[in-house]
């Protein structure tokens, strides 16, 4: 399994947990990925025709009925496979697996097949169903860091790369390996509760390693095969009401 | 190999071929002693007209135009026109004046690429099986068949284009040599179908070019004795034939290399075409039984459509005594085993998600039941009861209703496309995105207008190319006649 070759080969091996007892679905960290990414806003019409662009998004389950209901939220996002079902399936190598175990999308060369789509079972990838159309003062606002999306092609969380990619220079520059907690995505920066946890899976210890080797660590749709670097922590009740 | 330096006639009785000598029971199957013009609409192997009015007879849709044929033309022209406009907004706009949206990334477009590619499998294939086999009976119908296949791989091929979102950067997917080294990836399906695609589209034009020889002479000689138009594309085309022994004996191996080959491609291609879908994970599409049963469900509209075809030209074209009842009738037989077969794979393919009613494949269907029941009853419905009334001889050698049922049989094999990839796709594994689906008027436009285009195209190659296989039925007569044994008159065929 590739995942096992990271640790000889690669230093960084980036991963994600979700503390599904702690989010309470105030959405900050949908919001705050909006804003890093310069996902467009698509207004009503195109949200009632299912195309929000929500690279991150909280999907709420209710269970029960009145008076007796729960709901749960789950926080979805690319889940950066290991062994990636959407990655084979490019026909033009538009994604791929870094070697840092992120699973990792080239803009400028998707053609819009969109097959990646359709073998994601988590369902994470977006299209660009019309070029971005970002308004008056929506322009000033717009992260420098991360390239617009064209219309025609997919897109999907990166895990904030620009960011990972700061936190290297940033510990190169200083001669030193990248501490944890140095590097934090849009979400894990935004997340009030403190849910969401990032950083180095092969960092023995590193909180994200703990956590995601904790025993209440489990994956999604784990029959799948598919390896995912973030990891659901579930222990508790997770139900909010 | 026949022996085509044997000097024709149209009475000729036997040819002196070497190879062995044998009856047909199946040519004498039918006789109808009450009518004499019935069995001349029915019976094979012989043209009741010498050559040179045979040669008038089937050229003459070519040659002859009427002003219909024009009003027709420029009606379907502007339902294309009407398509490719709406196609030419959606390029410069995007994606978006489709319906479709996440996690439905394909939509109405793949299900019609599915279905043209489906129409071109039987041309091709029945013709090299009928070839292979030595059936007599193929023989005027083999250019039809062929013409089918090359036409609606041209439309299937159009779609790839229509659907993808970056259609000024479609060449990152051909293996184009580049600074960066960097290549298309051959571990996807996508990749595996346009080769396949393209292997099937070189070879079936292959085929129908290299069928297309002798005919195109003939023509040839036609156009330039009566000084018309079409001598300076014929006398191209038809590359300098003048029927010599050498001609005739490279043009069969040709024919017959091609038919064996076309005959392990076409499978190929559709096997790999619901790989586009049987090798992800989604689930209803990743079963083991995509691939036979798309390859026969192609045949089976294929077919379905090649009669319908079949019959549209008979009586457009008064070509009663060129594509007979006999035609029909056989080709309804082939359809039935091919209906059986495809009705079987379709019960084995529902009953085993049935009986272990695992969640999230027995959701599909019963997603699919209750958005698409109606869909769902036309398609296994008419396939049903097409099976059932092509039982009948009667049924089989009536025209109009074979037209119907055959045109059923298409509309069926659509909607079963369409439910291959809409409701899997909006019933996904993440219950949160599941999804509905309407096709949007960008969509339905390009769709119609893709019909039109096929239509379009067939009718520019019959007024352009001579439509029945002349040389064939030609070789038919040659090779057979009636020996009398007995007190009975028996047709006897020299094997090729």
């Amino acid at each position: 399994m590739k995942s096992f070759n990271y640790k000889k080969h690669n230093d960084y091996k980036w991963a994600m947990t979700v503390d599904l007892d702690r989010c309470d679905g105030c959405g900050a960290c949908v919001v705050a990925c909006q804003a890093e990414n310069n996902i467009p806003s698509l207004g009503v019409e195109q949200t009632q025709e299912g195309r929000n662009m929500l690279w991150l998004r909280i999907e709420r389950y209710i269970e029960g009925s009145y008076p007796d209901v729960k709901v749960r939220f789950l926080p979805m996002m690319c889940q950066h496979c290991d062994t990636a079902p959407c990655e084979s399936v490019c026909p033009v190598y538009a994604t791929y697996q870094n070697n840092e175990g992120l699973n990792v999308q080239v803009y400028n060369r998707c053609v819009g097949t969109r097959f990646c789509g359709n073998n994601c079972p988590y369902s994470v990838r977006y299209f660009n169903w019309y070029d971005p159309d970002f308004e008056g003062k929506e322009k000033n606002q717009l992260n420098p860091d991360v390239s617009l999306r064209e219309k025609g092609i997919m897109e999907k969380c990166t895990f904030c790369m620009q960011r990972i990619r700061r936190g290297k220079d940033n510990a190169a520059d200083e001669g030193r390996e990248v501490h944890d907690g140095d590097i934090k995505p849009a979400c894990v920066q935004t997340c009030p509760t403190g849910a969401l946890e990032f950083g180095n899976i092969n960092d023995h210890h590193s909180r994200v390693s703990k956590l995601a080797h904790s025993g209440r660590a489990i994956s999604l749709f784990e029959e799948k095969g598919t390896h995912p670097s973030v990891k659901y922590l579930k222990g508790g009740t997770a139900d909010v009401f | 190999m026949s022996s085509n330096n044997v000097k024709r006639s149209s009475d000729a009785v036997t040819a002196g071929g070497h190879g062995d000598i044998s009856l047909l029971p199946e040519l004498e199957a039918f006789r109808d002693p009450k009518s004499k013009a019935a069995r001349a609409s029915y019976d094979d192997a012989d043209i009741y007209r010498d050559e040179k009015s045979f040669n008038e007879h089937t050229l003459a849709p070519m040659f002859t135009t009427s002003r219909a044929y024009f009003v027709f033309v420029i009606a379907l022209g502007i339902v294309i026109a009407n398509g490719f406009a709406w196609f030419v907004a959606q390029t410069f706009l995007g994606m978006g004046q489709t319906n479709m949206h996440e996690p439905l990334f394909w939509g109405a477009y793949i299900a019609t690429f599915v279905f043209w590619v489906g129409m071109s499998h039987s041309g091709t294939i029945v013709s090299s099986i009928l070839r292979l086999s030595q059936a007599n009976w193929r023989r005027p119908i083999l250019r039809a068949a062929e013409a089918m296949t090359a036409f609606s791989l041209l439309v299937a091929g159009m779609f790839p284009l229509v659907h993808v979102g970056r259609l000024w950067r479609v060449y990152y997917m051909f293996p184009l040599p580049n600074q960066r080294e960097l290549w298309p990836n051959f571990k996807s399906p996508l990749m595996w179908d346009m080769m396949a695609i393209g292997i099937y589209l070189t070879g079936s034009m292959t085929f129908l070019f290299i069928g297309l020889l002798p005919d195109l002479a003939v023509a040839r000689d036609k156009a330039i004795r009566e000084n018309n138009w079409r001598r300076h594309y014929l006398s191209f085309l038809s590359l300098g034939w003048r029927g010599s022994h050498r001609e005739w004996s490279v043009y069969n191996k040709a024919s017959m290399f091609l038919a064996v080959a076309i005959l392990c491609i076409a499978p190929s291609v559709h096997t790999i075409v619901s790989w586009d879908f049987a090798m992800t994970m989604t689930p209803g599409w990743h079963t083991t039984i995509f691939g036979p049963y798309f390859v026969v469900g192609a045949i089976y509209s294929g077919i379905a459509a090649v009669i319908t075809l079949m019959i549209s030209l008979r009586w457009i074209f008064k070509l009663d005594d060129v594509i007979r009842t006999l035609h029909i009738d056989c080709l309804a037989k082939l359809l039935i085993v091919i209906a059986i077969i495809w009705t079987y794979f379709y019960f084995c393919e529902f009953n085993v998600v049935w009986y272990s009613q695992k969640p999230e494949e027995w959701g599909i269907w019963e997603w699919q039941a209750e958005r698409f029941g109606s869909f769902l009853w036309i398609m296994v419905g008419g396939s049903v009861l097409s099976i059932f009334l092509m039982s009948w001889r009667k049924i089989r050698t009536n025209m109009v209703a074979m037209f119907f049922i055959t045109l059923l049989v298409n509309v069926g094999m659509f909607i079963e496309r369409y439910l291959i990839v809409v409701p899997i796709l909006s019933h996904r594994d993440s219950a949160y995105m599941w999804t509905d689906y309407v096709p949007s008027v960008t969509e339905l436009s390009i769709i119609v207008g893709s019909f039109a285009y096929f239509v379009l195209l067939y009718a520019l190659f019959l007024k352009l190319f001579p439509i029945v296989t002349m040389a064939d039925v030609k070789e038919g007569v040659i090779v057979s006649g009636d020996v009398k044994l007995g007190r009975h008159a028996v047709r006897m065929q020299v094997k090729e």
